[in-house]
């Protein structure tokens, strides 16, 4: 990294991240009102969101989007809270922890499979007790996968959002001193959990206030989740967002414009009323703690905080197991408990096409997460050498791209493309992987590259080393395991990504995860159990190297065990 | 040439205003003391000198080493060693390759080997190159960051509080051996402490700061 390089490696970071989250706006704005030259269309025009509000879907769709994002929020927020007041520092929650940790990496595609297969009318939960005690010996004939209201949606948002806070609470509780504030409350009388909402809530929730948004925003306008839990008529507006960008008709990109600047506005809307309403639990909250009452209630909400949050790591665990066994599944009539017997076959016949799936997951992947990690380290070193600090603002912009929806805005960069003529393919899936990576590998690295101590730094440059040598042979390799898990996380965020590589990559670029979800529209459950399992495989083995390499490299240096 | 470490009107400045002033020579082979409550800016001082003062703090003034102007020098180019009160010795190197990172590049694989092996004898730590340096003692630690320092060829040599981690017993000891060290190679000393024994074995010169109100 030579002088003139460093300097401008924030300004370029940003611009890799930002730079399509608002060509894509811009991109939907124009057709959003008309204006699709390709098509032979210019505007101004309000036809195409007359077109929208005319879609005797919008109600409903809209109304889900609102339902199923806020009610996976709230849920797995109040759960993660009750989890943390009633248990931190006691050996179940340092369990739970343990459990959830890698839960985080699962891609929510498999996730969402794992736990389709497991309540579905005929999935694994349905098998274990029928005819025993259901006396079932066909399947009910209940819509539980895809239900009219979400409510499926939202437990397979939940499952997956639940370890995301709780890892991201984690990192906030050691700056907020909770365990001395719980002990004093305690000493007043207080219960642990009345005592913990009263005292260290609010100091940890103004830390994960911006991954909360984030989730908030996710929930609202997943897609991949959606297209395979999520309710088909009419389906949630990002889906349908979705549905008219792959329309053959270009006419039908005018309303996906015009739909994404409605998901858009829609997020824009709950994040400002979530505002509001922080406000408002605040000011209840505040009487709550004038009335001084000690918490009556402690045991039972700690008990079922802790039993909802066992069922949600439990959810997912089973769902990775039900999706192994129907990959290698023979024969699997219904009421069985188990297969007639199990066969490699489902994996001779599709183990081809994901082998290749996976290696275009692979090298999108591990490109973007390298070059998200150069990127990420150069702004971290500019920031040590020449005291570029990032501000509070810096932060929100950091967090941008994961607080704009997907679908507000990869539907315009691809009309944006496809107006300006460029190919899509794998390069530019690549960059739009980059506006996702970029992120989380920042908040990964960033904390421990800050943490470490300045005064190694001056120690070695006093022995003569140069700053580059201070980096190199001192700062890096002290920091290898934070890098390997910035690397990971980068890994799993880019082999997770579905919406960026459909419409970026306009269907051509195939990985493990466009793959998977496709076969959601089909019921050959042996195939999805084959690809949901390379998926996860795909994002956890990279957690994996990143404890084990260290782990070897570092055997005989007691100092970086820990570290 | 005049040999020595010389701060020539030296000020530093805080956002809140003057932090503190100090202008003083330390010939080769002497020791300046640094005394003062904490937070009155010792270290801070150290960090101008080191040229790795934090970006919150702004100075003027002249440092001189051996007659070369240092003070916009980078640090890595200034020959000033320093010890902190803790060792900080680089984790993921043995106790041998924290020594050669601090030896001055040059010479054979041989003859650098046996640099090594000499300076770990002059301390009583003959044999322990390949030793992992978090399985040492305190006393031992603080013996290796010393000749890892000594080794870099250093012209002046800065303490920042380095005793104040070790107990008694071995304090005396570890600040007998650094003053020694030092001496032997006439290195001029500039020790930061709070600890007035420290300051008195150092026998020279001492400086207390004020908090400026």
């Amino acid at each position: 990294m030579r002088r003139p390089v460093l300097p401008i490696l924030p300004a370029l970071t940003l611009l890799l991240m930002l730079g399509p989250v608002a060509a894509g706006i811009w991109g939907a704005l124009l057709p959003a009102f008309g204006h699709l030259p390709t098509a032979g269309l210019t505007g101004p025009s309000l036809y195409p969101f007359h077109a929208v509000l005319d879609w005797p879907g919008l109600p409903r769709a809209a109304l889900l989007s609102i339902t199923t994002g806020v009610g996976a929020t709230v849920i797995s927020l109040c759960v993660v809270m009750l989890l943390l007041a009633g248990w931190s520092g006691t050996r179940a929650f340092r369990t739970l922890e343990r459990l959830l940790s890698p839960l985080l990496s699962v891609p929510h595609a498999a996730a969402a499979f794992g736990l389709a297969f497991l309540i579905a009318p005929s999935g694994w939960i349905a098998r274990l007790v029928s005819p025993a005690i259901t006396g079932w010996e066909r399947p009910p004939d209940v819509l539980i996968v895809q239900d009219p209201f979400g409510l499926t949606m939202m437990a397979g948002l939940i499952v997956k959002e639940i370890p995301f806070l709780i890892l991201i609470s984690i990192a906030a509780l050691g700056q907020a001193q909770s365990q001395s504030s719980v002990k004093v409350a305690q000493a007043l009388g207080y219960g642990r959990v009345t005592g913990w909402m009263k005292t260290v809530f609010p100091r940890v929730y103004a830390q994960i206030r911006l991954p909360v948004y984030v989730v908030l925003a996710y929930a609202m306008s997943v897609v991949d989740v959606a297209v395979i839990l999520g309710p088909n008529t009419p389906p949630t507006l990002s889906v349908q967002i979705v549905k008219w960008m792959s329309d053959p008709d270009l006419d039908m990109r005018l309303l996906a414009a015009a739909g994404a600047l409605l998901q858009l506005g829609l997020v824009i809307g709950v994040l400002a009323l979530w505002r509001v309403a922080e406000g408002i639990i605040a000011k209840l909250g505040q009487g709550w703690v004038a009335k001084g009452r000690r918490g009556k209630y402690d045991p039972i909400l700690a008990q079922s905080a802790l039993f909802l949050g066992g069922v949600s790591s439990a959810a997912v665990f089973l769902g990775l197991v039900v999706l192994t066994i129907w990959s290698f599944a023979g024969y699997w009539g219904f009421p069985d408990a188990f297969p007639d017997g199990f066969t490699l076959r489902n994996w001779m016949r599709h183990g081809p096409g994901a082998l290749a799936a996976l290696g275009e997951t692979a090298v999108i992947a591990g490109t973007v997460s390298i070059l998200a990690l150069v990127l990420t380290i150069g702004c971290l070193e500019a920031e040590y050498r020449y005291g570029l600090r990032v501000t509070q603002r810096g932060i929100w912009l950091l967090y941008l791209p994961l607080l704009i929806p997907q679908t507000a805005f990869l539907p315009g960069l691809q009309t944006l493309m496809l107006g300006i003529g460029a190919e899509s393919g794998r390069f530019p899936v690549m960059l739009a992987h980059l506006v996702f990576v970029l992120p989380y590998v920042f908040l990964s690295l960033s904390a421990p590259f800050r943490a470490w101590d300045m005064r190694t730094g001056t120690v070695a440059a006093a022995l003569g080393a140069s700053p580059d040598a201070v980096l190199w042979r001192v700062r890096l390799p002290m920091l290898l395991r934070a890098i390997l898990t910035a690397l990971a996380v980068g890994l799993a965020v880019s082999v997770g990504q579905y919406l960026p590589t459909l419409l970026i990559g306009g269907g051509r670029v195939t990985t493990l995860t466009t793959e998977a979800v496709a076969l959601a529209s089909g019921a050959d459950r042996r195939a999805i159990g084959v690809y949901g399992l390379m998926q996860t495989g795909a994002a956890l083995l990279p957690f994996a190297l990143a404890l084990a390499i260290p782990a070897i490299l570092w055997r005989n240096r007691k100092g970086l065990r820990d570290g | 040439m005049d040999k020595g470490l010389f701060l020539r009107n030296i000020e530093i400045f805080s956002k809140k205003g003057r932090l503190l002033s100090v202008s003083h020579d330390i010939a080769p082979g002497a020791v300046l003391s640094v005394m003062g409550p904490s937070g009155v800016g010792k270290s801070t001082l150290l960090g101008f000198i080191t040229g790795t003062l934090p970006a919150d703090f702004s100075a003027q003034g002249t440092v001189m080493l051996d007659g070369h102007d240092i003070t916009d020098l980078p640090s890595h180019k200034r020959r000033v060693g320093i010890l902190f009160q803790d060792d900080l010795l680089f984790p993921h190197l043995s106790v041998g390759a924290n020594l050669a990172f601090g030896l001055a590049p040059g010479g054979t694989k041989t003859a650098r080997r046996d640099k090594i092996a000499e300076a770990l004898a002059e301390v009583d730590l003959a044999g322990f190159e390949n030793r992992d340096p978090a399985t040492l003692s305190g006393g031992q630690k603080a013996r290796v960051a010393l000749m890892r320092m000594l080794l870099s060829e250093p012209c002046a040599l800065l303490l920042d509080e380095p005793f104040s981690r070790l107990d008694a017993a071995l304090r005396a000891q570890v600040r007998a051996l650094v003053f020694a060290r030092a001496k032997a190679r006439s290195l001029p000393v500039l020790m930061v402490t709070h600890d007035a024994d420290d300051a008195q074995a150092a026998g020279g010169p001492i400086i207390t700061l004020q908090a400026q109100s």
